[in-house]
């Protein structure tokens, strides 16, 4: 048999690929190398969910967010949705009462206004029942094809009256890590609405706010270290980068961590890992481990955190990274995928 | 890519001179192609690649399958095997 | 999930283990074929689960790896072109060719899209009549039959705007290729479940007279693997070289005459080169003169191939099981699933991608 060789490597860095919105490894490195050099400053370099800003007397949580979801309605709900709900958690779990929000449109020619009353009611319904108003905003319009459809920023401000620090960096070994419910409901809902993709299945995007389970958590005493909504690359994202930020090993247990049946048969069918899929409705939280069972207790008394469950533990081992123990045994890493298997998820 | 998943057929249907079936995986139903595969009918659980139906699960080798497994090592003065749902399992 | 699960089952793989554990009395060398099941065997740790005595080597099993490099090409020129529609499999997105991969293609303005199934690659043809469709089809013979399957269909319904770009390789060549290589070191091979499910055991019951070594087909999930090790591992200390089948829910003897059947028809064996192995002699599929219209290769007027250029890439080794990927002083280095030096670190059944998803850190552990 011949043995020649393999090909020369590829390094096609020199344009934006899918992949650099993906919160995999790719967009950890654009944000690294170009976005967080351009800005550097401290607040920006905590790289949390939310900018913590003292004006005052009075601790202010600011975050921004841009929606770009295909198809822009699914089950459980549509781009406006997540447009409320997206914002309002990133500012609930930095601790923050969400108070106001700006929205700011962009619109492709030739979008129906029929589907913008729709959406817009869809946000106003949501900032209703989270108890936040749009306060401010912007509309533009740009020719067809420049945009697909509608693109959506939402900004959010919210008021910290906790005196934890709630931040990536916080974790300790022997902390608890817990998750309010079942993972990869909203990747899934998205997905089977996509053209191309035919299976159906009854499955829902879990898109809701978290402010109000945030504020029980908070409530309950318990000392809480970070708190983050797994949303683009799922659960397996968000631990990897507490566990860089923290300088700490995760180590999660596999039996441990809820799917549900029809979310598990349709990553199955399609290869892929409910680790890595988004969620819009559910929460993790690190705990100091004597806590863990009265704040657990605070989140199943919520109808958002009715299945909410002990996933893993903080260690000191395998600093940087996640692990977990398989249902045979044996301890694997949970790595960060280079791209993500589901791009425009939210 | 050599990923085949078993599913049940649900229903059949011709599709376009097709022969279609509706396949469900623990909720997620997917249309799959019967034409590698005739002779399955509703009811039957059958691998699924690619969109299409490349075998069916013979359900009585799955049990001799597992059933031999649970026995294994008894003569060998090994555990007694697991009751159905495992309760006996002694785990390390 | 049913016919899933209950192959999971966390005290049946330890039963297997100690069986396992019970049988060894010297090392053994063996070889698992197909992609899917290194990842199963990396994915549960599996291969840091068994005896120490024994040693799991991975084969060329992914049909993503070994696709050549000038297909992609070939591919990519045709998917720049503004009047086709380039439709392919998820996992050759981000092979690379020799210059650039599809997901790279797509950046720069070509039509690529991902299809689960070459059923949904038949919809949009039909969907986009004044475009035309090629189908970027690669895979075993597993995956062949439904490849094949829609070009037949295509045919059957004068869909004319629709085209196989096609490379298929077949396994018993491969195993025939390794097994008679001087530096073969592997004492028994584990048969690629869904191969067999397609083209039945004949084949493999022929090579085990062959070589007289051992063959025994496994599915992919753990207690398949782990049981096909124990009856290769019991086969071999006892002596015997044998075929037997452990995949018996889903493997006949014969296995599936409709697939074979649209095989025959729609393609004939070729000679093929493997990326990283080489020219192996009719180990390959073409399509046959009578489905010439459906058959981009012919229909288009493509360059021709470029050589490829090298590099630290030792695929050749890692493909034969004579390497692992962590003997390679590149690996997670400077060849990275980010930017992969050869295919087996693209590929989500590649050798090199599953080390460096499950094993770059030597974690695991017993319980």
């Amino acid at each position: 048999m011949n043995l020649p060789v393999c090909p020369a490597p590829i390094a096609e860095t020199e344009t934006i690929l899918l992949g650099h919105g993906s919160g995999g490894r790719l967009a950890a490195d654009l944000l690294q190398h170009v976005i967080m050099p351009a800005f550097a400053n401290p607040i920006l370099a905590r790289a949390d969910d939310q900018a913590l800003l003292a004006i005052g007397k009075e601790q202010l949580a600011f975050t921004t967010d841009s929606f770009v979801v295909k198809p822009i309605f699914f089950r459980g709900g549509n781009i406006g949705s997540l447009a409320v709900h997206g914002t309002v958690n990133d500012l609930a779990v930095g601790g923050a009462e969400p108070l106001f929000l700006s929205a700011a449109f962009i619109l492709e020619e030739g979008f129906p206004i029929e589907q913008l009353r729709t959406i817009t009611a869809t946000m106003q319904d949501a900032a209703r029942s989270c108890g936040v108003q749009i306060v401010t905003g912007d509309t533009k319009v740009v020719e067809r094809g420049s945009c697909d459809g509608i693109f959506i920023n939402t900004a959010g401000i919210g008021v910290v009256r906790t005196g934890l620090t709630l931040s990536a960096n916080q974790a300790r070994p022997g902390d608890a890590v817990l998750l309010s419910g079942p993972i990869g409901d909203h990747g899934i809902a998205i997905l089977a609405e996509r053209e191309g993709l035919s299976f159906e299945s009854e499955i829902a995007s879990d898109t809701a706010p978290l402010h109000v389970l945030t504020a029980a958590m908070l409530e309950s005493g318990g000392l809480l270290r970070c708190m983050r909504d797994p949303t683009r690359g799922g659960v397996a994202s968000v631990l990897t980068e507490i566990a860089r930020t923290s300088n700490v090993g995760i180590d999660l247990r596999e039996d441990a961590i809820p799917v549900r049946p029809e979310v598990r048969g349709a990553c199955e069918l399609l290869g892929l890992d409910p680790l890595y899929i988004a969620n819009e409705g559910k929460l993790l939280a690190i705990v100091a481990a004597e806590d863990a069972a009265a704040v657990l207790s605070a989140m199943r008394s919520h109808r958002l955190g009715e299945q909410a469950c002990l996933i893993g533990t903080v260690t000191a081992e395998n600093a940087g990274l996640l692990t977990m123990r398989t249902v045979l045994g044996a301890r694997r890493i949970v790595d960060l995928p280079a791209n993500d298997p589901l791009p425009r998820i939210c | 890519m050599c990923l085949a998943i078993p599913g049940k057929v649900m229903t059949i249907a011709e599709e376009a001179g097709c022969r279609m079936a509706r396949v469900q995986f623990e909720g997620v139903t997917q249309p799959v192609s019967l034409d590698l595969l005739p002779e399955a009918s509703e009811g039957d659980y059958v691998l699924v690649h690619v969109g299409f139906a490349i075998s069916r699960i013979d359900e009585g080798e799955a049990a001799e399958t597992l059933r031999a497994l649970k026995v294994m090592g008894m003569l060998e003065g090994e555990l007694p095997p697991q009751d159905q749902d495992g309760e006996n399992a002694v785990r390390p | 999930m049913r016919y899933i699960d209950e192959y999971r089952d966390g005290d049946l793989a330890r039963k297997l283990l100690r069986q396992i554990e019970r049988k060894v009395t010297r090392p053994w060398v063996l070889m698992e074929i197909c992609g899917g099941q290194t990842h199963t065997i990396m994915r549960y740790g599996l291969d840091e689960l068994l005896p120490k005595g024994v040693e799991l080597v991975h084969g060329p099993g992914c049909p993503v790896c070994v696709t050549p490099a000038s297909l992609l090409d070939r591919g990519i020129e045709l998917a720049m072109r503004k009047d086709v529609i380039l439709v392919s499999y998820g996992d050759m997105l981000r092979v690379p060719g020799t210059k650039m991969d599809l997901f790279s293609a797509r950046a720069r303005g070509a039509d690529v899209r991902m299809v689960y199934s070459p059923l949904d690659a038949l919809r949009i043809a039909r969907a986009n009549p004044g475009r035309k469709v090629v189908f970027l089809a690669v895979g075993f013979e597993t995956t062949a039959p439904a490849n094949a399957m829609s070009v037949y269909q295509a045919s059957r319904e004068g869909l004319n705007n629709f085209f196989l770009l096609a490379s298929h390789v077949l396994v018993p060549p491969a195993i025939r290729a390794l097994a008679s290589s001087p530096d073969n070191r592997v004492q028994g091979f584990i048969a690629p479940g869904h191969v067999c499910t397609v083209v039945g055991c004949a084949d493999y019951e022929a090579l085990v007279t062959e070589f007289r070594l051992p063959i025994v087909v496994g599915g992919f999930e753990p207690l398949d693997l782990l049981q096909a090790i124990l009856t290769l591992v019991t086969m071999l200390e006892e002596g015997r070289a044998e075929f037997a089948n452990d995949y018996t829910r889903s493997v006949s003897f014969d296995g599936n005459r409709e697939a074979q059947q649209i095989l025959g028809e729609v393609f004939e064996v070729a000679d093929q080169s493997w990326r990283g192995l080489g020219e192996i002699g009719q180990s390959g599929l073409r399509i046959r003169e009578r489905y010439a219209a459906w058959d981009a290769d012919r229909v288009f007027d493509l360059a021709p191939a470029a050589a490829e250029a090298p590099s630290a890439c030792i695929s050749a080794e890692i493909l034969k099981g004579l390497k692992k990927p962590t003997d390679c002083s590149a690996f997670a280095t400077r060849c990275v699933p980010e930017n992969p030096l050869g295919a087996p670190m693209v590929s989500s059944e590649g050798a090199c991608s599953a080390y460096y998803q499950y094993r770059r850190h030597n974690l695991v552990t017993l319980q």
